[in-house]
């Protein structure tokens, strides 16, 4: 098939960005978006122009890396990565737009790809279980119930791409931190930082400039690997259990 | 504590969850009280009344009113500030559009910040209309609500306002009931259907209990 | 002097393992290493260059015990390593299914596996160190799978007959990875670790016979720096991406690698590559890259083909009996749970017999008809539900409908910086970890013993033996920018990218490393012959030399440029795919994932030449295009006898 695509262009940080036209022809159904902006940089290069930039790895929706917004939508129009989005989902004589996240936390560096470093800082902040190598006792001496487990594994699940903050109206990043919070909070393994964790990762997530939660469910519907709206709610929750137990101590 | 509150996002959106509850439980009464104007202007003047005696003996005159009308400034007051706060913030965090844009999130959810503002406007204005009587049409009459309300609902703007208003609150309860358990941490997989059922259930209620009163007055059936 | 008349030089053996029973080695090694004092480890800076499993996981131990570690990664965060792509799950001889094993049934399955040609004394410690893994990582909050009692479940994978697999769902690499992350993010909020995400190693700075430091390039400003450290670890991985498409991320490179091999360190047994035998077909020419299915599925699948040639109905409508279930034919005992090298030979048998499925007949069926009569739907979807999902996305196709078309693709290295049993390569201060290292798996890797290797390697070995360089090698000279050598260094590097950036040809960089992959895909993948290991000896340096004539890369080198980064990666690959080759070319004989086909049993199987080539193959660089010289380590094996490896 034949495509039009109108792409972000921008230089670096500083610069300001444009939408740009490109055309590419002899695009099968079979390719992944990927595969096709591949084609059309390929394209490029010949034609001794700079090749759009973008984020991508492995390629197969767990890295995280690839972060595009296609039609408007956070990796596009299935559920999924972008790395994982096919060109079936178009027809031949589509018009694509496609663009990088947009979030003051999340600066351009060029073209299509961010400065994702803010989610780092929230795992730095909390998101983790002091266990220093050579301390962690027997595995199987805290049994953990089913249902536990499968709540913390479901919310382990997030790859930080940060599909929820791109497609956020408000730029939030609260999808992202309430998964780890979720993850780590539910675990026996997790208990004895579970207050601070939740008080130190949201504060960061503030002070990285993140907007805040109006509960408008887009990262939910964004987010390619299911991390449920619900997820904030039980944050919340956490966040003010924490609160009222360190204003205890 | 209420300085982590306060300088968190998410403690301030706490404090945007208490106040609209407190202010969505005095709107629940407000509105149940409304309808005693379809019982004719004795029982409303004395419903009225009543209010101002809440608590005797106990409470001198109008104490228990003014009791309420202090909490709701306070909350009025720590629901638009963290509003405006929080927008701020949000703003600044999306600080260039998408090129492609796409209608996003409820409509409800879309319009909670204009709703809001709209809300706000519309307090001040009923105040002045119905309470002081500043900007009231015609003669206000301390103490003779029931003919205030009627003079109020027979002009055209007057219904216009506040139909306008009560459609505006409706949706923001609607958005806003749902958000303000989640907020609170009570929302959950399988209490979400039932939250929303009550969001609506309590938007819809609102809504119409608070516009019967100026279609009474323009259908003639309170005059 | 072609590159095929190499030079036979000294043998090289590991000197760091002691002598004595197998299973006190590892505690007499580590008694035996000299210790750092805590006060004096901050002293030490360490470069750990890569974050994945192993990388991750020791740069935040490391971190733990005292050191500072300057850590580096070419993605835009520690995070994303290619680590977290692994499915399946990791190894570890708990016997919590009190099923007969032990960690010398580990160590025994994993020489076996290997097709004896590991060192013995490191795949008992990766045995040893396996319970410890795990119950480091459930201490992280790692969310392995649970039974409803709420201890770990396991399962069992391919080649080993014990349930010893722990795993969460599908996404095991995920999780393991972000645990070792979320431990080096504590390091690097508490300044111990300081982290250069989106910057590449460029080339390694060897002083005075010793590794002191990094090149690397801002991938951002394109600013070229060096990094001075007085150990430098090498956790970057393998370099199955020389094939072009295989199951590697897009940007894993071997560049690292490489150029430590460059400037010393030895590269042993560069032809073992593990083709994995589950992985989704490829579709056409546009492909970028190929996806694994987790061989997790080979337990309830059931792999055939048409007993006809060209029997091309759909395969619901082929009679049970005209099915060929080949692995369960010829391997009765192990069926469709044979290794993976084995697995991968028989699927390229039965299409080279024509009687391959789906288009161009490049792949076979993986049939869970049966799985979800015997366990139900629901049970199938708990199981295996992600990578139907993800089988169904790419192909367009229901698994739960029609069986999935797999075909086996290039998935992990076996081969790798030559190391001692302390971890360190042939450069005194160079230590290598995880996959970029050779050590543990031979000729043929198991499956889910990728992840325990890369985590046994950075959280337990190295950190206990590096320890023992430092301590030896306390007061080293301060390295600068100064340095006649780093000097050089950096010069060298800074010319390598001008001279891309000026050819200013007619071809990209991705032509290029597409034409290298499918030469050597061709030549040096599933079965390699000694003509055709000669003609892609021949092509390869033709390759090389077009590429410096007629490469095209925009932009310059002081900015943001993946069209540079890639180029300068297929530099390498031309390079070591040259190695690759002639190490299979010397290996005249088959031995796990390296099957020559003049060396087969009667009935096809890889036969081994213990006699000849029961060593480790260690090359050292003689310089671009010059045959390398061959070390030889020998391997002795005396606890498990070398014997045909048999899974009927």
């Amino acid at each position: 098939m034949k495509l039009t695509l109108r792409v972000w262009r921008q230089r670096d940080a500083d610069a300001e960005g444009a939408m740009s036209t490109y055309e590419v022809d002899g695009i099968s159904s079979d390719m992944s978006f990927l595969e096709m902006l591949d084609v059309l940089n390929e394209q490029l290069i010949l034609a001794g122009e700079d090749p759009v930039a973008f984020d991508h790895d492995c390629r197969e929706g767990i890295c995280g890396a690839c972060s595009l917004v296609i039609n408007g939508d956070a990796h596009g129009p299935e559920r999924t990565t972008t790395c994982q989005l096919h060109m079936r989902s178009f027809k031949d004589g589509d018009t694509i737009d496609i663009e990088p996240w947009r979030a003051a936390a999340f600066p351009v560096i060029r073209d299509l790809v961010v400065d994702r470093s803010a989610f780092d800082r929230i795992i730095q902040a909390g998101g983790y279980i002091t266990a220093p190598t050579g301390s962690a006792p027997e595995a199987h001496a805290t049994p953990v119930p089913k249902p536990d487990a499968d709540f913390a594994f479901e919310h382990a699940e997030c790859i930080g791409c940060g599909a929820c903050v791109a497609a956020c109206p408000n730029g939030a990043a609260m999808l992202f931190t309430s998964a780890k919070v979720n993850h780590l909070g539910v675990l026996p393994q997790g208990a004895p930082e579970r207050e601070t964790r939740v008080l130190d990762m949201v504060a960061q997530m503030d002070e990285e400039g993140f907007g805040g939660c109006t509960l408008a469910g887009e990262c939910a519907t964004a987010c390619p690997k299911g991390i449920p709206l619900v997820s904030i709610t039980s944050m919340n929750k956490e966040w003010l259990r924490a609160t009222r137990k360190v204003a205890k101590r | 504590m209420a300085r982590t509150v306060w300088d968190s996002s998410v403690g301030k959106k706490t404090v945007m969850a208490v106040s609209g509850l407190i202010m969505l439980l005095y709107l629940v009464v407000h509105m149940i009280g409304n309808l005693k104007i379809f019982f004719g202007a004795g029982e409303f003047n004395h419903y009225a009344h009543w209010l101002r005696t809440i608590g005797e003996p106990f409470m001198h005159y109008e104490w228990t009113l003014w009791l309420i009308r202090v909490v709701l400034v306070v909350a009025v007051v720590a629901h638009a500030v963290s509003a405006y706060q929080l927008s701020r913030r949000d703003i600044r965090a999306r600080p260039s559009k998408y090129v492609h844009k796409k209608p996003r999130a409820t409509y409800a959810t879309r319009t909670m910040r204009w709703g809001g503002i709209i809300l706000g406007l519309f307090i001040v204005w009923h105040i002045l209309d119905l309470t002081t009587g500043t900007v009231h049409s015609g003669g206000f009459q301390p103490g003779h609500p029931y003919q205030n309300v009627v003079d109020t609902f027979s002009t055209w703007y007057g219904d216009v306002i506040y139909i306008v208003a009560m459609l505006a609150l409706g949706l923001h309860v609607r958005h806003g009931f749902w958000s303000a358990a989640q907020t609170l941490g009570a929302g959950s997989r399988s209490r979400d259907r039932a939250l929303k059922a009550v969001a609506n259930v309590l938007a819809l209620l609102l809504t119409a209990g608070f516009i019967a009163v100026p279609v009474g007055v323009m259908t003639g059936v309170v005059s | 002097m072609t590159y095929t008349d190499y030079v036979t030089g000294e043998p090289v053996a590991d000197t760091k393992a002691p002598a004595g029973p197998i299973n006190e080695r590892w505690d007499k090694r580590r008694f035996e290493a000299k210790l750092v004092n805590p006060a004096n480890r901050r002293k030490h800076t360490v470069i750990v260059v890569g974050t994945g499993l192993a990388g991750g996981s020791a740069g935040a131990t490391l971190a733990e015990q005292g050191y500072h570690v300057v850590q580096f990664c070419y993605q835009d965060s520690p995070r994303r390593a290619h680590s977290i792509a692994a499915q399946g799950g990791i190894n570890a001889a708990k016997n919590y299914r009190n099923d007969g094993d032990s960690v010398h049934r580990l160590f025994y399955d994993t020489v076996k596996g290997g097709d004896f040609r590991a060192r013995e004394s490191n795949v008992h410690r990766l045995a040893q160190i396996s319970v410890e893994i795990i119950d480091q990582c459930v201490a992280q909050g790692v969310p392995f799978a649970r039974e409803y009692g709420g201890l770990l479940d396991t399962r069992s994978f391919g080649g080993v007959q014990v349930s010893r697999t722990f795993y969460a769902r599908g996404q095991t690499g995920q999780q393991l990875l972000l645990g070792a992350y979320q431990a080096l993010s504590r390091q690097i909020a508490a300044g111990n670790v300081e982290m250069h995400p989106r910057t590449e190693m460029l080339d390694l700075i060897v002083v005075d016979g010793r590794a002191r430091g990094i090149v690397a390039r801002d991938l951002i400003t394109g600013k070229i720096s060096t990094y001075f450290a007085d150990a430098v670890v090498l956790a970057s991985g393998g370099y199955g991406n020389v094939f072009y498409l295989s199951t590697n991320a897009m940007n894993s490179n071997a560049t690292a690698i490489w150029r430590a091999h460059r400037r010393g360190a030895y590269f042993a047994n560069p032809c073992f590559t593990q083709i994995h035998p589950t992985c989704i077909p490829r579709t056409g020419d546009h492909q970028s890259k190929l996806t694994l299915m987790s061989e997790s599925l080979r337990n309830d699948g059931r792999i055939w083909v048409p007993r006809a040639k060209g029997d091309d109905r759909p395969p619901n409508r082929i009679p049970e009996d005209e099915r060929d279930y080949y692995l369960e034919r010829i391997y009765p005992s192990f069926g469709n749970l044979v290794p993976r090298d084995i697995a991968s030979r028989a699927a390229k048998n039965v299409c080279d017999e024509g009687r391959g499925v789906g288009p161009g007949g490049q792949g076979v069926y993986l049939d869970f008809a049966d799985a979800i009569r015997r366990m139900g739907r629901k049970a199938v979807e708990a199981k295996y539900g992600n990578l139907f999902d993800m089988y169904q996305r790419i192909t367009d196709e229901d698994p739960y409908e029609v069986p999935m078309r797999i075909y086996p693709a290039v998935h992990y290295t076996m081969g790798g910086l030559w190391v001692d049993y302390d971890l360190q390569t042939t450069i005194p201060g160079l230590f290598a970890i995880g996959e970029a290292n050779f050590s543990d798996h031979g000729a043929n890797r198991l499956g889910a013993s990728a992840l325990m290797q890369g985590l046994a390697d950075g959280y337990f070995v190295l950190p206990a033996t590096i320890n023992d360089y430092l301590a030896r090698n306390p007061h080293q000279e301060p390295v600068t920018d100064q340095h006649p050598v780093v000097q050089e260094v950096l010069a060298e590097t800074e010319d390598r990218l001008n001279l891309l950036l000026s050819v200013d040809g007619d071809r990209t960089p991705d032509s290029f490393h597409r034409e290298v992959g499918e030469l050597m895909w061709e030549f040096c993948g599933m079965a390699r012959t000694d003509a055709g290991l000669r003609k892609a000896l021949e092509r390869i340096p033709q390759i090389r030399e077009e590429f410096w004539r007629r490469i095209k890369v925009p932009g310059t080198g002081e900015e943001f440029n993946q069209s540079l980064e890639k180029a300068n990666r297929v530099v390498d690959y031309l390079e070591l795919a040259e190695l690759m080759c002639l190490d299979a070319l010397h290996r005249a004989e088959s031995c796990g994932g390296h099957f020559r086909e003049e060396s087969q049993t009667p009935d096809g199987e890889a036969a081994r030449r213990d006699d000849e080539f029961a060593y480790a193959a260690a090359w050292e660089f003689t310089g671009t295009g010059e045959a390398p010289t061959l070390h030889k380590e020998d391997l002795v094996f005396e606890y498990v006898h070398p014997t045909q490896r048999s899974y009927a």
